[in-house]
Formats: structure tokens, sequence, C-alpha cells
């Protein structure tokens, strides 16, 4: 049984290629798409890695991420955050509150694999 | 019959009685006791030396002659008083604020302190008023004759030039006395005025009574005058039309420029105030002094014996009934109008002999001589004094040169013209701050030399320095150069002529050189100073002596640390000497110090020190002194000024430099919010194009489904990345105006039919009932159908995508509001939230989360730039259950027609 990966993200197209890409790497994928009931999903699905998009309907990702490292059960979970705004200024906002790792849209297969294997291993 | 001695004898008491007057008045004042001194009953009577000789006997001889003429002479002054008081106010003002001395120190102060001007105007002045001043001393003479004549005293008659010399003598000693008695600051001469006013009295009262007795005791009363007025037709022979108004203009004109009038008027004033009484009542006295004229003169013409001089019928006319006592008024009434004008005009003569050419030449020989002596006093007045007996002995002399001429109204009149040759320098400096002393000297010159070559010189009749020859065929034979007939002007009276003439030739110049030069520095101060007087100064009264100095001292202080400064600085120090705010400080060691100190600060310590001194009497500064440190003063203002200029300039170019940048960052902060946007928008649709196009290459095992889906999606998220730039450039060319607008008619149900068409060909479009009204829809208009159709699929696939009711509707609701069509799109949803409706025609607006949407919510801010584009606009509509937008647009079916 693979790792348990979370996947929340707004774009059914991403989510369609994300999760079959993991899949294919034998994780156990979830998914969900809205920013407003993240959290709660979070702590439902307890996952080993959650990726996690910045521009949600409802709740922005960092919003997300700040209360997931204030959680105790989830302070040292690791996350994989997705972005399509390039700039700097977002990276430096994401690795101040605590963000395992940031890459931004669009990125190549290997990348993502790549981090979520280092992530969760 | 009176015999002469005992006439000898009254008018030696009378002259004695005025020395008494003189003498308490000035006894008075300088005592401090001025009380009625200072009434404006005396000022408007001192202002009766308007009236000399001339008119009291001479205007009868005029009447006799030459009909209403005389009325003229006091009509003018009449008009003056009533309609210009303004003027006589601004030059009372001015006079007064500037110490002024005489009309020419006037003239030379305005015009940068211009000792030449000055010199001239004197010059002026004496040669326009010596025959006047004969004029007096011939009157009083031939007054002495007819009661000679008519007392048969043979053996003691005088001669007619003896009485004129002893006269002359007598009126030198009284003006010495009391025109020169001290040397006040002001120029004001209490017992003189005083005197001259009972003057004023004596000579109305004189005519006032010959009158009375012509006209009820010779003749039988007024409606017996009137008969032998119309009897006499004297008032056929009433002057020409232009000879009156130039005497109109002659004599009111003179009242201004008289150097005795200027003495009284301004000089002598000691309270502004005083102008308001004489503006009526100087006036009045012309009146009542004019009211007897004519019955006078018709009475005598009749009853007289033919060849008896009309000018001396107020005389002869008591003598010849015998009332011995009323000729010996009448006399007296003469006798003062003579006395008084000759006293004032010597005194204003000689101020202005003394001050402009007697002194200046004395001070130029002494300069490089020994040590100026302490006392500059003596010498100025005894420089006064010798004036006084020069201007009287000219007077005397032109007397006996000429030997005395028939009529005493064509001598007034002479000089009258002389001496308005002043008036366009005078009115031009007091009004006009372009008025330059090259143009005042250029104009008097001229007004002087025309006419003294057209009038004055002519009225020697060839006897002295133009000849009968160039009187008749004009200079060197030119007859272009007739002096009474210059160019060909012919057959207009003389005196017309020369007015013409010379004030014509005089304004003209005045205005043209000053056009044409440019004003010192000084002088712009000055005429700044005299043009502005009344924003410059404060009416005066009267002043306390030792206010003086500290007035003047505020004067130069404002002139060199500006008004409001200098002022401050007078209250401080007022304050500091424990006075009230408004009051002066007196002007202690301490404040001069402290004065001066102030001033060095802005013009340097030796130029303070030497200004400071000038005003307290500590040193003597020549004039070019004073002149080079004013246009110093004025070159630091302007330089300063131009400073000011600069700073200003320098201020309003950073103002908008830091508007420009506020503009630049608030443009370059939209500027990276949208590429930030756009960013967003362009990296989503990229990450699924990469991620599945990277499966697609790199997986084999794919179903064939699986193979079909994610090509599709590669395909559905490149159509959506294309859509996104045409939006973007849509929206960059509609908001630059810069889209061409196809122009078509049609009708709008076909437009909304082929929105809502097109609108269903989109992607995942979602049942939506479209309810819709038709026969509204059958409206023509004239627009681009395409962009309209474009706004309107925009909304009905807005509505497709967003209504959150499960059985959604949309309604399209037209009208015509006017000339306004109003599309109304309304749908069942939730509507948009009252916080998000300004935002929805922004760009990137998305409500809702992006997927549903499917674009990069550019929509609606592209609608409104449509809308824009096409004169029209669309509205977010609240009132409705669900969201509402409203299309308006104008049809311009006013303007098609």
């Amino acid at each position: 049984m693979g790792k348990h990966v979370l996947v929340i993200e707004d774009e059914p197209n991403i989510i369609e290629a994300i999760s079959y890409l993991l899949r294919q790497d034998g994780w156990r994928v979830s998914t969900h798409f809205d920013g407003a009931s993240a959290l709660q999903r979070v702590f439902e699905a307890a996952p080993d890695l959650l990726i996690l998009d910045v521009m949600l309907p409802g709740r922005s990702g960092f919003d997300i991420l700040r209360d997931l490292r204030e959680a105790p059960q989830t302070r040292e979970l690791p996350v994989l955050m997705l972005t399509a705004k390039g700039q700097a200024r977002d990276r430096e906002t994401a690795e101040a509150i605590g963000v395992s790792h940031y890459m931004t849209k669009p990125f190549s297969n290997q990348e993502i694999l790549a981090a979520a294997r280092e992530l969760a291993g | 019959m009176l015999s002469f001695n005992v006439l000898v004898l009254v008018a030696t008491l009378y002259v004695s009685f005025l020395f008494a007057v003189a003498f308490g008045a000035d006894w008075r004042a300088r005592r401090g006791q001025l009380g009625w001194l200072r009434s404006p009953v005396v000022y408007t009577l001192s202002l009766s030396i308007y009236t000399t000789a001339w008119t009291f006997y001479g205007a009868v001889g005029s009447a006799a002659r030459n009909g209403l003429e005389f009325l003229a002479i006091y009509l003018g002054p009449t008009l003056v008083f009533v309609g210009w008081w303004w003027f006589l106010r601004k030059l009372v003002r001015v006079g007064r604020a500037n110490r002024i001395t005489s009309i020419a120190d006037l003239l030379s102060s305005r015009y940068g302190k211009s000792a030449f001007l000055a010199v001239i105007v004197t010059l002026l002045a004496v040669v326009g008023t010596t025959p006047y001043i004969a004029l007096q001393l011939q009157s009083v003479s031939l007054s002495f004759s007819v009661f000679a004549a008519a007392g048969h005293s043979a053996g003691s008659v005088p001669s007619v030039t003896g009485t004129a010399f002893w006269l002359a003598a007598g009126l030198a000693v009284f003006t010495i006395l009391f025109g020169t008695r001290s040397l006040d600051v002001n120029e004001r001469h209490h017992g003189v005025v005083t005197a001259i006013a009972v003057e004023a009295v004596v000579k109305l009262i004189a005519l006032l009574s010959v009158g009375v007795f012509v006209v009820w005791e010779v003749a039988s009363g007024p409606s017996d005058i009137l008969a032998r007025i119309d009897a006499a037709q004297i008032d056929s022979a009433s002057a020409s039309g232009s000879r009156w108004i130039t005497l109109l203009i002659l004599s009111g004109a003179a009242i201004i420029c008289l150097p005795r009038m200027f003495q009284v008027t301004v000089v002598e004033n000691s309270d502004e105030g005083h102008l308001a009484t004489a503006s009526w009542a100087f006036p009045l006295y012309l009146l009542l002094m004019s009211l007897f004229v004519l019955p006078i003169a018709v009475v005598g013409l009749a009853e007289m014996p033919t060849g008896s001089n009309p000018d001396l019928y107020v005389l002869t006319l008591p003598i010849a009934h015998k009332r011995e006592a009323l000729a010996m008024l009448a006399f007296l009434g003469g006798f003062s109008s003579a006395t008084s004008m000759v006293i004032v005009a010597s005194i204003a003569l000689s101020t202005m002999v003394s001050n402009h050419i007697v002194m200046p030449v004395w001070l130029r020989l002494r300069r490089s001589g020994a040590e100026l002596s302490g006392d500059v006093r003596n010498i100025l007045i005894r420089s006064r004094r010798i004036s006084i007996v020069s201007v009287l002995a000219l007077g005397y002399g032109y007397f006996r040169f000429t030997g005395g001429t028939g009529a005493l109204a064509s001598i007034g009149l002479i000089s009258f013209a002389g001496v308005v040759q002043v008036l366009p320098a005078l009115v031009g400096g007091l009004f006009w701050r372009g008025a330059t002393r090259r143009g005042a000297i250029v104009a008097v010159l001229a007004g002087f030399g025309l006419w003294a070559y057209t009038l004055f010189l002519p009225s020697f009749q060839g006897r002295w320095l133009m000849s009968v020859e160039t009187l008749q065929n004009g200079l060197f034979g030119w007859t272009a150069l007739k002096p009474q007939a210059l160019f060909y002007m012919q057959g207009m009276d003389p005196l017309v002529h020369a007015l013409i003439w010379s004030l014509g030739v005089n304004a003209l110049l005045f205005v043209g050189v000053s056009l044409l030069t440019f004003p010192s520095p000084l002088e712009r101060l000055q005429g700044v100073q005299f043009v502005n007087v009344f924003a410059h100064s404060t009416q005066q009264g009267p002043l306390a002596p030792m206010s003086v100095a500290a007035d003047d001292l505020l004067i130069m202080a404002q002139r060199i640390m500006g008004h409001s400064t200098a002022l401050k600085l007078f209250r401080a120090a007022a304050r500091g000497q424990g006075k009230g705010a408004d009051a002066m400080p007196d002007p202690t060691h301490e404040f001069v110090a402290a004065l001066e100190r102030e001033l060095a600060g802005t013009v340097g310590a030796a130029t303070a020190h030497a200004m400071v001194g000038q005003l307290t009497g500590g040193a003597i500064l020549s004039v070019e002194d004073l002149i080079a440190v004013a246009d110093e003063t004025a070159q630091i203002m302007e330089h300063s000024v131009q400073l000011e200029a600069n700073s200003r300039e320098l201020a309003r170019t950073a103002r908008q430099l830091q508007a420009a940048n506020e503009k630049l960052t608030n443009l370059s902060i939209q500027k990276d919010s949208f590429l930030s946007q756009i960013s967003h928008e362009l990296r989503t649709p990229m990450t699924s194009i990469r991620a599945f196009a990277e499966i697609l290459r790199e997986s084999d095992g794919l179903s064939a489904a699986q193979l079909r889906k994610y090509s599709n999606i590669i395909l559905e998220e490149s159509i959506r990345l294309t859509r996104l730039l045409d939006e973007i450039l849509d929206l960059s060319v509609l908001e630059n105006r810069q889209v061409a607008l196809q122009k078509t008619s049609g009708v709008l149900c076909d437009v909304i039919e082929r929105a809502i068409v097109a609108s269903r060909a989109a992607p995942h479009a979602r049942a939506l009932e479209i309810r819709r009204a038709p026969e509204a829809e059958d409206i023509a208009l004239t627009t681009d159908l395409d962009r309209l159709s474009q706004v309107f699929i925009n909304l009905i696939s807005n509505a497709r995508k967003y209504c959150q009711n499960p059985k959604p509707v949309l309604r399209i609701e037209p009208r015509r509001n006017g000339d306004l069509l109003e599309v109304d799109f309304i749908d069942n949803g939730a509507g948009i939230d009252e916080q998000h409706r300004s935002i929805v025609f922004e760009k990137f607006a998305r409500l809702s989360d992006a997927s549903a949407a499917g674009s990069a919510g550019l929509g609606l801010a592209i609608c409104r730039e449509i809308m824009r584009n096409l004169g029209g606009s669309i509205e977010y509509v609240p009132g409705y259950n669900g969201a509402a937008f409203r299309v308006s647009l104008p049809l311009g079916t006013r303007a098609a027609g």
C-alpha cells in the first residue's frame, strides 16, 4: 500500500494530471478542490503528503498552510505548494510560514514526482 | 469828496490792520493755539485769492466788452471743485504725504527728483506769474489815480508808477515779514492765510455792496436791471463756442496749476477734510462774487460817459454818485484782491526760486569752498527773502516796461495759458505710472515754448523780443510760422489758437515720449508712491511737531523695508515706548539708532546712516547720492522679484514632476498587478498542457480512451489560452480607443438571436431558459452590431455559467427610454453581493472558481470597454432577485434623422 497524498487544487485538468502521475508512481491519491473546507479535509484524511494550490476558491493556500502549522497533528506534515503566481515575494511568504517545498506552475512531471518522493520518504 | 490823503490814510490803516491780523494769527499758531485758524472756513476763504483784482475790477470790464464771457472764468473752477473733488483730494494727499512745497517741487519729486524739471517749472511759473503781479500793481495804481482825479487835489497826486512802486515795496515787506518769519517744515503760513481770509471777506462785502447800490439805488430794482440788460443787448456779444470752452478749460486747469492756488490748496492745507467744505463753499463764494457783475456792467455802460474805462466801473459808479464811503469800500475790496494775490504768489514763487534755483546754485558755489556753516536755516531764509524781493521787482519792472495794458482780462488769460502748461505732466504724474521724466520735461518745454511764441511774446505787440515783422509775416518771413496763425490755422481767436497748439503738442509729446522712454528706478518708485498714494498713506490730520520726523522715518523705512515690515517695526517701537498700537513712536535716539540698524540690513550701513541722517538733520547728502542709493535699492528689489519668480517656477515644476511621478507609480502598480494576473491565467492552462504532453510522450501503456481524453484536455486548454490572449489584446485595443467600429444597421431582435446561438456553441454549455419579449425587440439600430452582439454573448454566457438556480432562467427585456435603447439581462440566480458589485467590471474580477467560469475574468471588463466605445454604457442593476445587467445605447435617431 503506497503512501497517501492529498491534492487540493481547483483546476480539474491539473488534478487529473497530478492524480494520474502519482497513481502511476504507486501513491494513494485523494483530491479536494475547495479552499474553505480544505483544512477539515486534511485533518480527516491525515495524508502522508499534501499538495496544495495557492489560488483556491474560498480560501488562500497560504492561510490553510498557516493553520496547518499551528495544529499539532499537522505541524510536521510535508506540504508541497503549487502556484501559478511566479513572483519571488510569494515564495518568500510560503517559506516563512513553513512550506516544505514550493513549485511554480508549469512544472515537469519528473520534478513533481521527485519532490513528492523526497518529502514523503 | 474824499481827499487823496484820506485815501492813503485809510489804505495805510487797513494795511496795518492786516499786519495785526497776520501777527496775531502767527502768534497764536506758534503758541499752538491754532483753534479757528484751522477751520475749513479760513481754508475756503484763502482759496478766494483766485479772484484777484482782475476779477474784482476786470470781470465787470469783461462783461461790458464781451458779455457773459466772464462767467466761464468762474465756472471752470466751480466744475473742478464740484466735479473733480477726488482729483484735488489726491493732489492734497500726495502733497502732504511727500511734504511738497510747491508745484515745481511736486513735479520734480514725481519725476525722480529731477532738478532740471524743477527749474523749468519754476521759470515757467515766474514768467507766467510776473505779468499777473504787474496787473495787480496796475489795478491798485489805477484805482488810486481814479480817486486822485476825482478829488482834484492837485499837487499831491503821485504818479501811477510811483504808487505801484510803493505798493510793491510794501507788499515785499509784508511778505517777507509773514512769509519767511519761520521756516515751517510744512511751509504753512498761518498769519498770511488768516490775513487773506479777512481780505476775502472784505472784497466780497465790497462787491456785494456796490452791486446792491447799483441795483436798488442807481437802477430801480432787479426788473429794471433785467430790462436794461435786454436793452443793452450785452449778451448778444457773447463769445464764440470755442472761446467759451477754451476759457472753461483754461480757468479749470488754472485753479490746479496756478502756483498761488497750489500754495493755498495743497501747501497751506492743514486738514484733508477741509476740501469737503471747500468743494461747495468755494463755488458759492464765486457765485456771490459774480452775482452783480452784469448789473454793474450794464448800468456803468448806460450811466458813465463814453470812453471811461469799464474795468473801473466798480469804483467810478459810486464816486459819480457821490457815495464816498461805498467808493472807499470798493477801493479796499480791489486793494484786498490785489494784495492777497501778490502776497501768496510771491510766497509761492519765492519758495520755488529759492529751493530750485538760488539754493542749489549757492550750495554748488560753496561746496568747493569752506565747510557749510552750521545754520543752513539762515541762508535759506535769506535766499527766500531775496527771492521775494526779486519776484516783486520783476512784477514792478514788467509794469514799468509795458506801461500797463488796456484790458486787465487779457493779461490774466495769457498768464493762465502759461501756467497750465504743467497740466499734462501733473495729471499724468498722479494717475499714470508710465509717465516719465523725459516725457514731462519735453512736454513742459514744448508747451512753454509754443505758449511764449503764439501768445506771450505777441502780447507785447512787437515791442519786445518779437518784432512786428515776425508777428505779421512769421519767423524769417515764413508764413507757416506766423505766431498767431501757426501752420495756417487762421481765423481763430488768438487765445484758442495758442491753447490748442501749446497744450495739444504738450499733451501729445508727454504721452508719446513717456511711452518711448523708460523710467529710472527712482522715477518708478516715486510714480508708484504718487499714483497709489491712497494705498500707501493714511489720511493725515494736523501733525504734532514731534511726530513729523517719525512720519518721515516711516515713509523712508517703508520704501526700503516694505510697507508692512516697516509698520510692524514702528508699532513695536511705539509699544516699547508705552504707546498705543496705532501711535507713532517718538523719534528718540534709541529708536533712530535701532531703525538705522534695521535699514543697514537692507541697504548697507553707510547708506542707512546717510539716509537716516538726511531726515534727522545730522548729515547732508547730495541729491545724486540719494538717487544712486534708491537706484541700487530698486535694482535689489527687481532682482529679488526675479528670484521669487524663478523659485515659483521651480516649485511648480517640482509639483508637476511629483504628480507625474505619482501617476507613473500608480500605472506601474497597475501594470505589475495586471502582469501578475496575466501570468497566473497563462500558467494555469500551460500546466495542464505540459503535464499531459509529457504523459502522452512517456507513457506507452495508455488506453485509447485515456489517449483521447488527455489529447482533448490539451486541445481544450490550448483553446483557452488562445481565447485569453485574444481577450487581452481585444481589451487593450478597446481601452486605447484604437478599435475601428464597423457600423451597420439592423434590428435588435436579430442581434439577440445571434448572441443566443453563439453562447450555446460554447463547450460544456449548460441549459438555460431564455425568456424574450419579441414585440419589444423590434427596434432598428445603427451601430457596430458585432460588438454589441459580443456584449450580449458575454452576458448570456455569464448567466449560463454562474446562475446557481437549478432551473436557470434569463429574461431579456429591451425598452426605449427616450433616445436611449436599454436592454436588461436578468437571471433567477442569487445575484451579486453588494460588496462585489463595484468590481465586477474590473479586469480579472472573477467572483467564483475559475474552472466553472472557464475564462480569465475579462468578459465584463471587455463589455464595459465595448459599450464605452459605442457611446453607451453597461451597469449592474440592483433590486432584482437575480443578477441583472443593463446595456444602454443611444439610438442616435436625432442625429441620424
